[in-house]
């Protein structure tokens, strides 16, 4: 039967995370319908057929100009209601969090939140889910009807699996939200998010003052624009980088090609947020760090020295 | 201000994770788990407090599904500052978090509350949603995730973190939100509130949520990551570093 992949758009673009909602969603088999709330044509849905989307449903509203919480929950579930999808799949992104269960609730069930894994299974779906801080995988079958569920970023690999991707637009109407989107306050142009970026070189407290995060800086440069610097929580709560920032329970979860851990300790919430990582590389003075137990590569040593010449060589291969 | 607070007690973080003998659960008993209130609930005990505190009158009420032992976690926030709380008593938590939240709703809808505060999710489980969906249940608007607030008479305004920026998002009163880091530093009880706590109205009530759709199948270890290696000590180290990046993990 076919899942109901759910994208995102932003500004009429959309967005990368949408590929792996995909990619996910043909993984169980039985076709894909890809849908989209947006204000009009959205730049890249076309893409999705590519991931392996039979079908692209633009579901249009001047609401979704911004992100509309309850008009984009109602468009939704009023969709799947209609189309007797067995599951949905979203992102577990800001939006898709925060969008999810307020589909799933109109529809009478819950949300399989933030799952690293699915198969399907008989009549349900089973999902994979990390819980208590990343120390124990749940495995779930979900038999609600529909399944609905979140994807953990940066989990599923976007496959390209080349499908029909017929188009469809239809125009839709919603109710008056009362939550609203009044602004976006952008974060600097140029940095990349730590939620999206496919290397993070996070620092900690080993990094004595703010101001020394320009080393990490001159590094994720050298990265040409793909890499983010993250923060762990001590450095977050002194003051030395925003919220934004932080990796970890309190913070967000990611999961990089390459997470670069330098002057971090390895506490057991720092790895809550990014043990899921595909290649962990630590660079910490204290060889028995606890970071060095999840880290694929470890240097030994004053970060001071290590880092730039770590920029040097990576500048080396970008050059 | 008539505010609830919906705090949740789950395991302390740092808890080694023992697997009980049906391969499914948290082996409570056996692995010396210690319980503490699920730090995101603190952020919204704490800005209850504050609003009430600010508002000048006002009750604040918190509401905990779990089992007898969570009344602990009930005196906690009523060390806090909060001035009485509900114990909807079952053994088992819930599975699927829909049934959570019908209990708690069938809890709240007596009362009209101008604010219903939780955390944005529980360190347990990672619901991320049992706010969303009461709120739902309700008929509320929800904010999810706030990590500022700013209340004017029924207007509320709440910002929250997106990737690459921050959300700030209008919603009249009553309203559910939840609760981010960054809202406010929660405060510690005090010796005063931690004796008055002890005096202050607990009610437990008995409830019976139902089985839900989302059945455990197992609870296992995480695959140990490939054992890693230190590739070196200082600077001397990164040519060695950057080759395996290369060669052997292929992500340069
Ligand atoms: C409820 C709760 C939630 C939490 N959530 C989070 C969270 O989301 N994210 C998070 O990160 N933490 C979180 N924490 C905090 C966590 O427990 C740790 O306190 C924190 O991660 C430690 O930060 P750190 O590694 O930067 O500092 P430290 O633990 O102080 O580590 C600093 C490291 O730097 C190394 N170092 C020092 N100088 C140098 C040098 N010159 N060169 C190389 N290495 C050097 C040291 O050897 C040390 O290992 C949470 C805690 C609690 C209780
Ligand atoms: N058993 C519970 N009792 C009371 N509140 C809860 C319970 N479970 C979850 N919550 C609330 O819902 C929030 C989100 O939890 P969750 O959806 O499980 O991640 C928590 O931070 C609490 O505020």
């Amino acid at each position: 039967m076919t899942t109901l992949a759910v994208l995102e758009q932003r500004d009429g673009v959309l967005r990368k995370i949408s590929h792996e909602v995909v990619t996910a969603a043909q993984r169980l088999g039985g076709g894909v319908e890809a849908v989209v709330c947006a204000a009009g044509a959205v730049q890249g849905a076309d893409q999705a057929g590519k991931y392996g989307a039979d079908k692209i449903v633009t579901l249009t509203n001047p609401a979704f100009a911004k992100y509309a919480p309850e008009a984009c929950a109602q468009a939704l579930a009023d969709r799947a209601k209609q189309g007797g999808y067995r599951t949905i799949v979203f992102a577990a992104s800001a939006t898709g969090k925060d969008l999810a269960p307020r589909v799933a609730a109109k529809l009478g069930v819950a949300v399989a939140a933030d799952i690293t894994d699915l198969a399907a299974d008989g009549g349900g779906v089973v999902v994979t889910r990390p819980v208590y801080a990343g120390k124990a995988l749940l495995k779930v079958k979900v038999a609600s009807q529909p399944a609905v569920l979140s994807l953990r970023p940066n989990v599923f690999t976007p496959v390209e699996r080349p499908k029909a991707g017929a188009a469809e637009t239809v125009a839709v109407t919603v109710p008056a939200g009362r939550v609203v989107v009044r602004e976006i306050k952008a974060a600097p142009a140029g940095t990349l998010d730590v939620a999206e970026a496919q290397v993070i070189i996070s620092g900690g407290r080993g990094l004595k003052e703010p101001a020394n995060f320009k080393v990490l800086e001159e590094l994720a440069r050298a990265f040409g624009g793909q890499a983010a610097v993250g923060a762990s929580r001590a450095v977050v709560d002194a003051g030395w980088r925003a919220h934004a920032d932080q990796v970890g329970q309190t913070g967000k979860t990611v999961s990089p090609s390459l997470y670069i851990a330098v002057g971090i300790s390895g506490a057991i919430q720092h790895l809550a947020g990014m043990r899921t990582s595909k290649v962990i590389v630590a660079i910490n003075k204290d060889k028995d760090a606890p970071i060095f137990k999840v880290a694929d590569y470890g240097v030994v040593g004053d970060l001071f020295e290590i880092v730039p010449k770590l920029t040097e060589e990576i500048r080396k291969l970008h050059g | 201000m008539k505010i609830a607070v919906c705090i949740k007690r789950v395991p302390d973080s740092e808890t080694r994770v023992k697997i009980a003998a049906d391969g499914k659960s948290l082996d409570e008993a056996g692995g010396g788990v210690k319980f503490v209130l699920n730090p995101y609930d603190e952020f919204a005990v704490e800005e209850a407090l504050r609003r009430k505190e600010k508002a000048g009158t006002g009750e604040v009420a918190v509401i905990c599904l779990g089992p007898a032992a969570a009344q602990e976690t009930i005196r906690t926030a009523l060390a806090m500052g909060a001035d009485r709380g509900v114990l909807l008593q079952t053994d088992k938590i819930p599975a699927d978090p829909f049934e959570t939240a019908k209990v708690i709703a069938a809890e709240l809808k007596s009362t009209a509350w101008d604010l219903i505060l939780f955390g944005r999710m529980a360190i347990d489980d990672y619901n991320t949603q049992v706010g969303s969906l009461v709120a739902e249940l309700l008929g509320l608007p929800c904010v999810t995730a706030v990590s500022h607030l700013d209340i004017e008479g029924t207007k509320g305004v709440a910002e929250r973190e997106i990737e690459g920026g921050i959300e700030v998002v209008d919603f009249p009163l009553p309203a559910v939100l939840t609760a981010d880091k960054g809202l406010n530093e929660p405060r510690y009880p005090a010796l005063k509130g931690i004796m008055a706590a002890k005096k202050k109205p607990l009610e437990v009530k008995p409830v019976q949520p139902g089985a839900g759709a989302l059945e455990v199948v197992a609870l296992t270890p995480p695959p140990d990551r490939k054992a890693g290696k230190i590739v070196g000590e200082g600077p001397g180290a990164v040519g060695e570093l950057v080759r395996l990046l290369r060669e052997e993990a292929k992500v340069l």
